[in-house]
């Protein structure tokens, strides 16, 4: 069963509940999508680590064939080429892949190799098998990346996947496929406003979703009214602790730590389980 | 006019937090929210007025007639997208397609056009200050166009001269916040003392470098993480990077923006501390430039 | 000599535009006959490679120079490929740069900017 855990924006705690939802299990894997930031492998730790590199395609110039049409210069929509001095210039950064130019070069003078945009490192920490994919900075798109490492789960195991923040398209390719969604929200106005673009989105895919709240304090919690106005249901409550965020903010793995935090992710666990069997 | 901008590699640092205090202690006329995916400056700014709203639209995208389609197939078998989906008709996933072109081109029938597609909404308050703004619809691409022209509005709103202009950034290291530091005179980023959070910082510095733009550092939060918020301040010492200062964890904080209110309305510890990063920040950034 | 420069009108008593790849027009003036010519820039409305494709049109209209406050590494690619030099502006008056240009007191414009990409959050 796939778990996708996501939130409006970074830092509300994403990572800390996949992460540890994912160690409560008896076996699982995490994959973390966040491939501009991944963080999961700072909490895991993985070893045996192997990579795997991955690529795009991007056109390549036979100069020899070019008869200076500029068919391919005119066709790319992403500006892609230039023609300068009697030759096409191609600017592999600013390439989207779509292959048009390769397809409808009349001379055949243009064909494809690939460029390697990051990688996915694989390893295991204790019970978990942890996949993260890496983006190469200066790369601008990450969805390769999240289409490879979704390709590797399994539907008998729990799978874990930590979506990058936001709402944009990136964030749909993570949880297409995902069984159900964990909603995370901080207590604050602001956090009502990101739990609600997150909200849409589950609601645009039709997903099975729960919300989980964190950094719970005494006092109002704008994020829950917004779940019962919403009808949203609430999967469960972090409460904001000293404790908590120490051990978090050291990268340690809460469930590993201590007996009330494995209590605590344990328990919802079993919610979330029980949600998706509904 | 001098802007200022405040970043944070990931979210959830306390970035708008900071920006809104910035605002409200400068009496900033000028100002704007560059974190389009998920803008929340305007929830603590109070704005009188109404906005003056713009659509945004991206890249056109492709749409197929199906009373033209001939369904050969060719666009699903030529797009990189998967965008094509075959259901009774031949259609085109918006949120897939990238707007490439290719299966426009290579339908034997003509039955493929582009049409631009609504991204994104634009904002503008006019009332005592200029506020610019932007809300991304949700799963498209091209934030960092749509930054552009947030920073644009700003500038062409802001006719008679001010000093200052303050500008809440985009979370990230990618295109959005490329798009959000390009143009500003100065970056504050607030690091927070975790270790994803070092990570996040030594990103966006590097980012930043490559625009030679000033930037100074803050942490906030710092008593969550002593030993950590010790390697952030040796960090900027060694890089020689202006430090703005820390702020402490402050239940307060919370309570300020739940009430719609900036930490330097109510008198809190955060509230202080960041007056005096707000004071060094100001200085740093009216010092004439050195090169 | 042929020399290109980024402007907000269509006029000589324009100012110099900001930004090399997303100004509304060029000048393309030349140095000898004092001839002025203005082009639309096509590329301000693309979503992303505004630069490569202003570039492209600089490098079409066969120009000696391009005078920009700044550029961006795509641009400034192409520019140096076609063998254009780039020279940085002095301030936003069209004329006083003409003239620096001619009693060649311009710079070359050593920081090149990296590139937007386009491409928004993906």
């Amino acid at each position: 069963m796939k778990i996708a855990v996501l939130s409006g924006k970074g830092g509300t705690g994403k990572t800390l509940i996949s992460v540890n939802l994912a160690a409560s299990a008896k076996e699982s894997i995490y994959i973390d999508c966040d491939v501009e930031e991944p963080n999961g492998h700072l909490f895991f730790k993985p070893e045996n680590i192997q990579s795997e590199e991955i690529s795009i395609k991007v056109p390549t110039v036979d100069e020899k064939l070019c008869n200076g049409c500029r068919k391919c210069i005119d066709f790319c929509k992403f500006n892609a080429l230039a023609y300068i001095i009697n030759k096409p210039k191609v600017f592999n950064e600013v390439c989207h892949s779509c292959g048009g130019c390769v397809l409808f070069c009349p001379e055949k003078a243009l064909s494809e190799k690939e460029i390697i945009i990051g990688e996915i490192q694989s390893g295991i920490s204790e019970n978990v098998a942890v996949l993260t994919g890496i983006l190469n900075a200066g790369e601008k798109s990450g969805i390769p990346i999240i289409k490879k490492l979704l390709k590797d789960t399994h539907e008998n195991k729990f799978t874990f996947i930590d979506c990058p923040p936001g709402s944009a398209c990136i964030v749909m390719d993570s949880i297409k496929d995902a069984d159900y969604c964990i909603l995370v929200a901080e207590p604050t106005l602001f956090g009502v406003h990101n739990l609600n673009m997150v909200y849409e989105l589950v609601k645009l895919f039709n997903k099975p979703h729960g919300a989980v709240l964190n950094k719970c304090m005494e006092g109002e919690n704008p994020s829950e009214k917004f779940c019962l106005e919403k009808d949203i249901k609430i999967i469960g409550k972090i409460p904001f602790e000293q404790e908590l965020g120490t051990l978090n903010s050291k990268a340690l793995v809460l469930v590993r730590q201590n007996n009330k935090y494995r209590d605590m992710f344990s328990s919802l666990l079993q919610i979330v389980t029980k949600e998706v069997q509904i | 006019m001098k802007q200022l901008l405040i970043l944070s590699g990931k979210g959830g640092t306390g970035k708008t937090t900071i920006a809104s205090a910035f605002i409200k202690l400068a009496k900033a006329k000028v100002y704007a929210d560059c974190d389009v995916d998920a803008p929340n400056l305007h929830l603590v700014m109070n704005q009188s007025a109404e906005a003056k709203r713009s659509n945004y639209y991206g890249l056109p995208k492709a749409v197929i007639n199906p009373k033209l389609c001939v369904q050969c197939d060719l666009c699903l078998q030529n797009c990189r997208f998967d965008a094509i989906q075959v259901g009774l008709d031949y259609q085109v996933d918006d949120y897939a397609c990238e707007g490439c072109g290719v299966c426009e081109s290579i339908c034997p029938v003509g039955a493929i056009f582009s049409k631009p597609v609504l991204t994104g909404e634009l904002m503008l308050y006019l009332d005592d200050a200029i506020f610019s703004t932007a809300q991304l619809r949700m799963g498209s691409g091209n934030s960092g166009m749509l930054v552009t022209e947030v920073k644009k509005q700003m500038r062409t709103a802001a006719i008679t001269d001010h000093d200052l202009a303050i500008i809440d950034g985009s979370p990230g290291i990618g295109c959005p916040v490329i798009a959000s530091i390009s143009g500003v005179d100065m970056v504050l980023i607030v690091a927070e003392p975790s270790v994803s959070g070092i990570s996040d910082m030594e990103r966006i510095i590097k980012t930043a470098a490559k625009f030679q733009t000033r930037t100074a550092i803050c942490i906030n939060k710092f008593d969550t993480n002593i030993e950590n918020t010790v390697i952030i301040e040796s960090f900027c010492q060694k890089f020689n990077l202006p430090f703005a200062g820390r702020i402490p964890f402050d239940p307060d904080v919370v309570k300020a923006i739940n009430r719609g209110q900036s930490i330097v309305d109510m008198d809190c510890e955060a509230g202080r501390a960041t007056k005096n990063i707000f004071d060094k920040t100001i200085k740093i950034l009216f010092q004439e430039s050195l090169g | 000599m042929k020399i290109a420069i980024p402007v907000n009108d269509k006029s000589m008593e324009a100012s110099v535009c900001d930004s090399f790849g997303r100004t509304p027009y060029y000048l393309i003036y030349d140095t000898e006959s004092n001839e002025s010519v203005f082009l639309d820039n096509s590329a301000v409305a693309s979503q992303g490679g505004a630069g490569i494709k202003a570039a492209q049109t600089v490098v079409d209209n066969k120009v000696n120079a391009l005078l920009t406050p700044r550029c961006g590494e795509n641009a400034a690619e192409v520019i140096k490929a076609a063998n254009i030099q780039l020279y940085k502006t002095i301030n936003d008056s069209l004329k006083d740069n003409i003239d620096a240009f001619n009693e060649g007191k311009l710079s070359l414009l050593e920081e090149i900017h990296a590139g937007f990409h386009g491409h928004g959050g993906r």
